[in-house]
């Protein structure tokens, strides 16, 4: 038997073509969209890996330093290196600020962190580790930044010495690491005018500022200046040390929270991007329910442009069978021509979207799938109202 | 030998109650294998009903039909698969040769034997053969919107042919060709008739081909009159 769908298509290819161009175009979308999901999650899971932590201690009763503010003294470390099991300690912050780039700003993560310790950045593409104390910056290359370059965060210029990948917040802002001691004082020092403002008040206050207690003053006014405080510490574990058991001490003795990495997966996966993941979600579904509509609409004006050719069919004795694989085919065929397309489509303008996004095998399988049962489905309405033509239309009369 | 076609008594009633229509109102008709006859009556006669029934697209309301001596329809259809009735023993000409446009010549014509069940092979086999006796073999690769008027009804004509159904049934088979031309349509069907002992019917308002039949049944108000005589024949 001819493969009548096979050849309706030939016969009508250029246009059968853009209309899966369009249809793959939109079908692009919606795998982006996943792609953009998946990309979310990874973003998060690339962030807790390349950190190199085994637990993140952060203040009491906060989800920790991507989901909530928390503020840890910067010399709690040393107390939680003695906890039985901590091999390392790392203090970092972080803060997510606005720095200019030859007239334009970008927004970024500004990262503090101790050298050679949990939380610097997992690995570099370009360049060379922060070796001065001061002054020096890695950046994710989605910055822009380029190796040498000079960018001014708050009140100094840092050189960037080193380029990594990957690194990003979980709102996809690309990360910068500086020096700890940099970053402390960039997130936690006021600037000159709030300084003066703030000693002029505590030498206002009697009880900062009494005549028989010299020195109470400048000591007051020395700590208003200063920055002791970080946002997480991230420790690595010694060997065969039970995270489970090391972060229950930590919370029992430190009066810390410490979180494992289960637990930040789940707070960035389940919690931070959640909402996120659901507005995707929706679009997923909006995006399905449109393709739906549109492979429905196609397939059924297909159809009725064809209402003579079937009742000619029908007359002459082509079963409802053959017709309906007829109509099947073509949408499947659409559908096969638009994942083609959106598959594409989505690889090629994935690299060029300012978050990332990951195409998994198993979602382009599972899309295709979901495609054709949409397909499928469209083109029920069309199979019906052919089997509906009556042959006796192409009589006439 | 039975008639090609043998109706008794055939009536055909739309709607019901007083809005009830009898649009035939006991037609009888015989045509013999090889013969065309022609089937002639103004707008709302019946003629297009009486080709429904005929074609078993649409079940008459009470009467008889029987196809080379085999009863299809008795007060009731009396063969079950109707679409299979159609595919194998009538063929269809239509006023427009209405050729499926995405398939060529060949296919044309060869998709009621595949329809049948027989091998595409074998099938485009018998197409070429039919088409080379309708003089339209050198056009067997063609596709259909390349094909003149003339054309395209004597592939339509082969594709009715294809599988030597007992009768024809042409539903206005030259409206749309100049009177050379629908001469020759008519020229080839009787030709194919005798070749295949096939029965043709063929209604028509076109007064150019009308006296080329050697019998004419009239249809008006749903009956049928039958006309006939040794000088009708061209």
């Amino acid at each position: 038997m001819i493969n009548l769908a096979g050849r309706d298509i030939l016969n009508g290819w250029g246009k059968f073509l853009f209309t899966g161009i369009g249809l793959g175009l939109l079908i692009g979308v919606t795998l982006s969209m996943a792609g953009i999901y998946r990309g979310l999650v990874d973003d998060g899971r690339v962030l807790l890996s390349n950190g190199g932590a085994d637990l993140w201690v952060v203040q009491r009763n906060t989800l920790g330093p991507y989901a909530e503010p928390s503020n840890v003294r910067d010399d709690a470390y040393r107390a939680l290196l003695g906890v039985k099991g901590v091999a390392e300690a790392g203090n970092v912050t972080y803060l997510t600020m606005q720095i200019e780039d030859q007239g334009k700003d970008v927004r970024v993560m500004l990262v503090g962190f101790q050298p050679g310790h949990p939380g610097e950045p997992g690995y570099l593409v370009a360049g060379r580790p922060i070796t001065r104390s001061h002054y020096e910056a890695i950046a994710d290359i989605k910055t822009g930044f380029r190796l040498g370059q000079r960018i001014r965060i708050r009140r100094h210029e840092y050189t960037v010495v080193g380029l990594t990948r990957r690194m990003v917040s979980s709102g996809g802002d690309p990360m910068v690491f500086v020096p700890l001691r940099d970053a402390q004082e960039v997130q936690f020092l006021k600037d000159n005018d709030a300084l003066v403002n703030e000693r002029a008040r505590s030498a206002a206050n009697p009880a900062f500022n009494r005549p028989a207690v010299p020195g109470l003053l400048e000591a007051v006014q020395a700590s208003q200046a200063s920055s002791r405080t970080v946002n997480v510490v991230m420790l690595r574990l010694a060997p065969h040390a039970d995270e489970a058991i090391v972060a229950s001490d930590i919370r029992r003795w430190k009066h810390l929270e410490a979180y494992t990495r289960a637990d930040m997966d789940e707070i960035l996966v389940a919690k931070l991007i959640a909402t996120s993941a659901k507005q995707i979600f929706m679009f997923l579904v909006i995006l399905a329910i449109v393709s739906a509509a549109i492979v429905a609409f196609i397939i059924y004006t297909m159809t009725l442009n064809k209402v003579r050719e079937i009742a000619v069919l029908k007359l002459i004795g082509a079963r409802n069978r053959t017709i309906s694989a007829m109509i099947l085919q073509q949408a499947l065929g659409l559908g096969a021509i638009g994942f083609i397309v959106g598959k594409t489509a989505a690889t090629l303008w994935a690299p060029i979207f300012p978050k990332y996004v990951l195409l998994l095998p198993g979602d382009a399988v599972l899309g295709a799938l979901l495609v054709l049962v949409i397909c499928a489905l469209a083109s029920i309405v069309a199979i019906r109202a052919a089997l509906r033509v009556d042959p006796a239309t192409a009589i006439g009369g | 030998m039975a008639a090609a076609i043998e109706i008794s008594g055939l009536t055909k009633r739309y709607g019901v109650g007083d809005a009830a229509v009898d649009a035939l109102k006991g037609v009888d008709m015989v045509v013999q294998p090889g013969e065309v006859v022609g089937l002639i009556g103004p707008s709302g006669s019946g003629k297009s009903t009486l080709l429904k029934c005929l074609g078993a697209v649409i079940e008459p309301t009470s009467g008889r039909m029987a196809l080379a001596g085999e009863a299809i329809y008795d007060n009731g259809w009396r063969v079950s698969d109707l679409r299979a009735l159609r595919r194998d023993r009538i063929g269809f000409v239509f006023q427009a040769p209405h050729l499926i446009p995405f398939l060529d010549v060949t296919d044309n014509v060869a998709l009621l034997p595949m329809l049948a069940g027989m091998a595409n092979t074998r099938a485009r086999a018998r197409a070429r053969e039919m088409l080379a006796a309708l003089d339209v073999g050198h056009r067997a690769q063609a596709r259909v919107e390349q094909l003149s008027g003339g054309e395209q009804q004597r592939v339509a004509i082969a594709r009715a042919l294809v599988n030597q159904p007992p009768i024809i049934l042409a539903d206005e088979p030259t409206a749309p060709l100049d009177s050379e031309r629908a001469l020759a349509v008519v020229r080839i069907l009787n030709e194919m008739a005798q070749r295949f002992s096939t029965a043709i019917i063929v209604v028509t308002h076109d007064e150019k081909i009308i006296p080329t039949f050697r019998r004419i049944y009239h249809i008006r108000d749903g009956r049928t009159y039958e006309e006939a005589g040794e000088g009708r024949a061209a």
